[in-house]
This record gives C-alpha cells, sequence and structure tokens, in this order.
C-alpha cells in the first residue's frame, strides 16, 4: 500500500516491517482498537468435513441474505470463515458471535432463516440447534455442548476464532508475542531450559523429551560445527488422524511461530515444513501464512529486528506413509526414495546433508508458544507428571461426535469416548478402541478406565502415536480390523529389512486364511511368535510396532480369533467368506429395489411380496444392504 | 485448468539444477501431464544430475507419481480406519466391478483412473470419495454409480 499523507499511527501499511517486539504491540493495539465492539460476527467452519458438506455455499448464501435484508438489521456482522472446529459429524456449523449461539448442519436454504428469526427478531432457530441425544433437549451456546465442555483447548485455543489466511487476526490474538519474548528476553538456551522443564514430549508418536533433542542438536553443533537444520513433521500418514491437518490448515502462524522459535533455541537459519501430499489445504494456508510473516519481518532476515534470520520452505510429500518416520524424511527431503536407515546415529547428529537436523511433530511445535508465553511451570501444571501437557486427538469410528478433540492427559479412555464422544450410536458401550494409528493397539471395552497418557498406554500394550482414535462397536470385527492393518503397513513398508518386509506378508496371509475361516488354533500361535519377532527385528519403528495391532487383539479378545478358525463364524458379520445375507421375510415390503441393484440377478420375488436371495449366486457385495430402505436385508 | 500442458521446459526452469529438487520436478510434471514419460525423466535427471536409475527408483517409490498415462477423471476411494469400518472396501470392490478396472487401473476409453488412498483425514464423512478434487461424503454405491454416469455423459 502506498503511504498517503496521513501520518502512520493513522493508516498502519498492511506491508509494515516490524523492527521491534514495539512495533508488533503497537500494531496489535491498533488493530483492536479499529475493531467495532458492536459489531457481531458469524463464524462459518472452513474445515475439510465442514467444506465438503457446503459450508463455502452456505457462507455465500449467509452474505447474500444479508445483503437482501439490508437496513432491518441494526449492525450488519462480519463474516468469518474459519479453521476446522472439530465437531466434524454435524458439520457446516455455524455460529454467531458474541451470542456463542452454535446452528449445526447448516444448509445454504437456511441462511433467510438464520437472518429474519436471529438476526432480526433476535431468536435462535431451533430446528437447527444441537439437541443431547441422551435428553433431547436443544441446546444454545456452544460452550454448553458437552462435546466442547468436557475439552480443554490449549493448543487448539485460536482454530475455529481465527481467519487462517488473514495475519491480523493471529496479530489481535496475541500471535508472535512469545516469538517477540524468546527473541528479546531470553538466550537461545533459556529457550530449551524452559522446554526441558516444561516436560513436553514429541507430539509424533515415540513421545522423546523435545528439549532434550534441541539439547543433543546443540551439543552435535559445538562438537562438529553446524548448520543445524529444523524440520516440522506434518507427514500425518496415520489412517484415522487429522490432527496435523487441522493445526496447519486452521492456526498456521502457530506452528510458524514454533518453528521460528525452535530455530532461535537450537541456532537454525533453514527450516523445512514436510506436508502430506493429500493436504493441499494446508500447504495453501501455511504458504498464505508465510508470505504475510515475511512481509512483517516475522520471518526472513532480521526478524523482528533482532537480528536473527531464519526461513522456512514446504516439502512436499508424496504418498508414502513411511516418510513420517524421521530418517526415511531426511532421504525424501534429499530427493530420494524415503527408506529408514537404522538409528545407530540420531538425526539431532546426523541428519539432512549429514548435518545436525531436529525433527518434531507439527503439534509440538504448536505447543511452544504456549510454554514461552505462559511459563514451564503452568504448562507442567496441566496433565499428569511425565506426560504434561493436552493431546489432540481425532475421536472417529462408531461414536456419536466424530471430530477433533484437546484433553489433557491422563484423561481415562472411557471418559473420552463416552462423554466428550458421545458414546456408540444405538450401542450400550463399545467394544473396543484402537488408540496411535495402525501400529499401536486394540484397548477393549474392559480397559477403559486407563489413562490416556504416553507411559499408561504402553503399560497396556498400545501406544500414544500420532492420536488417532479409532471407536469399535460389536459391528466391527478384530481379526479384519488386524488384517486391515497389517495390509496398510505391509504395503507401507520400504522394503529395506527382511523382519518387516516378509514377517508382515506372512503376517497378513495368516490373518487372510483366518478371515476365510481356515487355520487351525496352531496357527494362533505361530502368528503370536512371528509378531514377537518382528517386533525385535525391525530396523526402524514402523516394522517394530507393526505386530501392536495383532498381539492386543489376540490378548483381548482371542475367543474371536478361535470362532473364525473352529467355528468358521465371524461373530461381528464382516469377514466376507464367512457370512450370508438373508431378507427378513417380516420386514421387506417387495419394493424391488434390492432386486435392481443386485450385480447378480441373484434376488427375486413377486412385487409387493418378500424377496429371497439365491445363496449359490450371491457374491456377498452388500448393494442389497446398502440400498434397502427398510432394513430387511440382514446379515449373519 | 489445472491440468493444462504446460511446456516441460518451463516446469524445470523452476527449480535449480540440484539433486534435492528431484521429488519438486516429478511433481509438477506429474500435475501438469498426469504422468511421467521416458523423456520428461530423461529431462528432469539431465536438470538435477540424478542417475536415470536412482530417478525411477524415487518415481516408483512414492505412490504419488505414474510412469503410464491416467484416466481424464481420477476417483480416489479413501480405505482409512474409519471408512473402512464403514464399508469402503466394498465401494472399490462394485466400481472395480462397474468400470471393469482393478484399483490403480485405468478404464480402457481413458476416462477414468480408480484409486485407493490411506486417509484423507476427513473420517467424519466416512465413507469418503474424491472425484476430480470434489469430496463425497457419506457415499453408498448407489450414490458413486450416479455420480459416475453423470460425469461420464460430460
Amino acid at each position: 500500500m502506498a503511504q498517503t499523507n496521513k501520518s502512520k499511527q493513522e493508516v498502519w501499511p498492511t506491508e509494515s516491517l516490524f523492527m521491534s517486539p514495539e512495533m508488533l504491540k503497537a500494531y496489535r493495539e491498533h488493530l483492536l482498537a479499529e475493531k467495532d465492539p458492536n459489531r457481531p460476527w458469524i463464524i462459518v467452519c472452513h474445515g475439510t468435513g465442514c467444506m465438503a458438506n457446503g459450508s463455502v455455499e452456505v457462507a455465500a448464501a449467509l452474505r447474500a441474505s444479508i445483503k437482501e435484508a439490508g437496513r432491518n438489521i441494526s449492525v450488519i456482522p462480519d463474516i468469518k470463515t474459519t479453521g476446522c472446529h472439530g465437531f466434524c459429524s454435524r458439520g457446516p456449523l455455524v455460529i454467531l458471535q458474541p451470542s456463542g449461539i452454535f446452528y449445526q448442519r447448516v444448509q445454504p436454504g437456511d441462511c433467510k432463516e438464520i437472518v429474519q428469526t436471529t438476526l432480526i427478531e433476535n431468536k435462535p432457530v431451533e430446528r437447527l440447534l444441537y439437541k443431547d441425544p441422551k435428553t433431547d433437549e436443544p441446546i444454545i451456546h456452544h460452550e454448553d455442548i458437552p462435546f466442547y465442555k468436557n475439552q480443554l483447548r490449549v493448543v487448539m485455543h485460536n482454530i475455529g476464532k481465527i481467519d487462517p489466511t488473514d495475519i491480523r487476526d493471529t496479530i489481535m490474538a496475541g500471535g508472535y508475542e512469545a516469538l517477540a519474548k524468546a527473541l528479546y528476553q531470553m538466550k537461545p538456551r533459556e529457550v530449551v531450559e524452559w522446554v526441558l522443564k516444561s516436560g513436553l514430549r514429541g507430539r509424533g508418536g515415540a513421545g522423546f523429551p523435545t528439549g532434550q533433542k534441541w539439547l543433543s542438536a546443540i551439543q552435535a553443533v559445538e562438537r562438529k560445527g553446524g548448520p543445524v537444520y529444523i524440520v516440522a513433521n506434518g507427514d500425518e500418514g496415520d489412517p484415522g488422524a487429522f490432527m496435523d491437518r487441522t493445526l496447519m490448515e486452521g492456526d498456521p502462524h502457530a506452528v510458524l511461530e514454533g518453528l521460528i522459535i525452535g530455530a532461535y533455541a537450537i541456532g537454525a537459519h533453514q527450516g523445512y515444513i514436510y506436508v502430506r501430499e493429500e493436504y493441499p489445504l494446508a500447504r495453501k494456508h501455511l504458504s498464505i501464512a508465510m508470505e504475510q510473516a515475511r512481509k512483517h519481518g516475522l520471518l526472513g532476515t532480521n526478524i523482528l529486528g533482532s537480528g536473527f534470520d531464519f526461513d522456512i520452505q514446504i516439502v512436499r510429500g508424496a504418498g508414502a506413509f513411511v516418510c513420517g518416520e524421521e530418517t526415511a524424511l531426511i532421504h525424501s527431503i534429499e530427493g530420494k526414495a524415503g527408506e529408514a536407515t537404522p538409528k545407530y546415529v540420531f538425526p539431532a547428529e546426523s541428519g539432512l546433508w549429514e548435518k545436525p537436523t531436529i525433527i518434531n511433530n507439527i503439534e509440538t511445535f504448536c505447543n511452544i508458544p504456549l510454554i514461552i508465553n505462559k511459563g514451564p511451570e503452568w504448562y507442567a501444571g496441566l496433565g499428569v507428571p511425565n506426560s504434561t501437557g493436552t493431546k489432540v486427538f481425532s475421536l472417529v469410528g462408531k461414536v456419536n461426535n466424530i471430530g477433533l478433540v484437546e484433553i489433557p492427559m491422563g484423561m481415562p479412555l472411557g471418559d473420552l469416548v463416552e462423554n466428550i464422544g458421545g458414546g456408540v450410536p444405538g450401542r450400550k458401550r463399545f467394544k473396543a478402541v484402537q488408540t496411535g494409528g495402525p501400529s499401536g493397539g486394540c484397548l477393549p471395552y474392559e480397559l477403559r478406565d486407563t489413562p490416556v497418557d504416553f507411559d499408561s498406554l504402553s503399560k497396556a500394550g498400545s501406544m500414544m502415536g500420532s492420536g488417532g482414535m479409532i471407536v469399535m462397536d460389536e459391528g466391527d470385527c478384530v481379526v479384519d480390523v488386524a488384517r486391515y492393518f497389517i495390509s496398510f503397513l505391509m504395503d507401507e513398508s520400504c522394503g529395506k529389512c527382511l523382519p518387516c518386509r516378509l514377517g508382515l506378508k506372512s503376517m497378513y496371509q495368516i490373518l487372510d486364511r483366518f478371515s476365510r475361516g481356515e487355520g487351525s488354533v496352531s496357527d494362533i500361535d505361530d502368528l503370536y511368535s512371528l509378531a514377537k519377532a518382528v517386533q525385535d527385528g525391525s530396523l526402524c519403528a514402523l516394522g517394530g510396532t507393526a505386530p501392536n495391532p495383532i498381539l492386543t487383539t489376540l490378548k483381548h479378545f482371542r475367543s474371536e480369533y478361535e470362532a473364525h478358525i473352529l467355528d468358521k463364524k465371524c461373530p461381528a458379520g464382516v469377514c466376507k467368506a464367512l457370512i450370508t445375507y438373508w431378507i427378513d421375510q417380516e420386514a421387506c415390503t417387495g419394493c424391488g429395489l434390492c432386486a435392481r441393484n443386485c450385480p447378480q440377478n441373484c434376488i427375486s420375488g413377486e412385487r409387493k411380496k418378500a424377496h429371497q436371495i439365491n445363496e449359490a449366486l450371491c457374491i456377498r457385495c452388500g448393494m442389497c444392504l446398502d440400498s434397502c430402505n427398510f432394513a430387511a436385508v440382514k446379515v449373519v | 485448468m489445472s491440468k493444462e500442458h504446460k511446456d516441460i521446459d518451463d516446469i524445470i526452469e523452476r527449480y535449480p539444477g540440484r539433486p534435492e529438487y528431484l521429488i519438486f520436478l516429478l511433481q509438477d510434471i506429474q500435475a501438469a501431464y498426469n504422468y511421467i514419460s521416458p523423456e520428461a525423466m530423461a529431462l528432469v535427471c539431465d536438470h538435477t544430475g540424478v542417475p536415470l536409475t536412482q530417478a525411477y527408483a524415487v518415481a516408483t517409490f512414492y505412490k504419488s507419481f505414474s510412469l503410464e498415462p491416467k484416466g481424464e477423471h481420477e476417483i480416489k476411494i479413501c480405505q482409512g480406519t474409519a471408512c473402512h469400518l464403514k464399508g469402503s472396501v466394498r465401494l472399490v470392490e462394485n466400481l472395480s466391478r462397474e468400470l471393469s478396472v482393478r484399483p490403480g487401473g485405468t478404464t480402457q476409453d481413458l476416462k477414468f483412473t480408480l484409486e485407493t488412498v490411506n486417509c484423507l483425514g476427513a473420517c467424519a464423512l466416512a465413507p469418503v470419495a474424491v472425484i476430480d478434487d470434489k469430496y463425497y461424503a457419506k457415499v453408498t454405491a448407489r450414490k458413486l454409480d450416479t455420480v459416475i454416469k453423470k460425469i461420464a455423459k460430460e
């Protein structure tokens, strides 16, 4: 923007470089003063989930309806599009502020009514409110909904409140204040000390203390010289996990701020953010954020006038799960195939181009500004000893409230599923929860009191992983789930070491036979010993943790394995070779829909009379089950 | 249009001629041409100084590269855990049968490529399908069939 003849206090050019913390503070105060305190704003969630459900159209319809209503509205509200609110199963979400009225599953057609009833008449639109499934009572305000009430949103405090593509929102919310504090009031070593004292452990899976990792890179540089690199690992490959995606999309400046503070602490001048290929929106928001930060002097040379130089490059993954592993990720950034190498020497000693390299997870970096702002003692007070702070989980599968949640470490597993997740749809209780992604473990209902923290989960045979929580009910077969995870890991194994390459394949073959009802009880023992061998002999964590789903399901659900082998039955009704489809003659109305959809033409029956399936021809594709509107198709 | 043909030299000139830019280049070529031709591969190797064998090792290691031309429309069916629990395997089987292609394959008329992806991180929408970058939430075999027939007619 060109300078006008007004003085600088009145007009702040958007490109202004902040050469000191005072300038950042002054800009923030200026923005806050400029904001009309009486102007309401409407938040329309623009996370991937809500966008797929049409939130872009909802925002457009809201704008149009407001324009149409014109002078009938006393103050025209601001429409804000934000990152993911976490309550993805209820999207598209619309929240009116400052009143906090929360509307769910809003469609473009509802916008007129929202404008008329809420903005003009000041009343909530009943039918769009969230209803508590237990009491059926409508809940008006966002903060009263159990899904939100039982969470502790610290890392995600800005997400869903700020527009991630506008740095002014971040600055108004106090963004980059921790960076200013670190650069001007703390020595690099002090930053490391604070992170050590906070007890922060890496959020990517292994839970290594972050401060200790940083310290070892500093020591490596002292021994053999620099440069040192810093990498944010956003290669979130675990199926059923989207914490990092939400953080990168919803609060990209927090990722940058954490990364810059980390770079200052270890003395790095070049950083990388490795983002998974499947996350285009995350890359877009990070690129926008980086450009804005550079314009304001928050990234690049002479950050905030402190003399510290640091810049970041975004590296796009190319579709390989193993690249989330540190050594494979390093190879990928170097432009090579992402194969893991043994960690005789840690990347903190010798990583990118054989220089000391620090790799931390996206969520780990998002915790750093909080520690600097509020102090390590405050941070260590959250959670439980040895697992401090909060953790973001993606709660998915057979649970009512699918979405992203943040809780203090140590909350019992059952509380997470029941209180925040709202229990299992249509059933009394869950059957098991898979924590820690595909190489985590399957914890049964009986272990519902297990506290969710690093050590307790490991003790139970599972792991924290990156934070995927997959809830299963009686309709999910553990043999099928174990087979699914092993097949995933078998495909993703880089193939470098034998235990992982062949061990996973053999385990898959055994599980595949089980799912067809073949095999004997001695195969179960073979599977167990094979799993143990892969666990001990693999080169990297992918193979080392891959047998976890087998070991935990064998421990807690052995009877289900035996049912497949001995009774030739899949109790959950999943394994194709062991199930039969049939039509409930009472419930069938004879509409003929299933017969028309059957690719085998094996359903017959007169119109308006109950139909039958010819079992001999049935290929168990499930088309009839999907198409039936009367729930008359059953599986045994 | 995102898949417009750009002169391959233009793409190559975007990055410095160093080995670490191999994957960047392959990604841009894949995006522009839908596959990596032997000619493109040779040009990339000349530019970055990476031996041809190593470049092929990289191109075959990562899932996002294809050495054969892909179809005009890309159908991705998510096979993440949440989608798996909600029946995504059956979706793939049915589509395979309808289109007569295996997952990863392209129909004979080069119209559709059927892909499976590990997780799109949109678990609340499970099972989810993405056709030409548009998300389809809670799909059934029937819904998919309608969408694909509509696209085929275009």
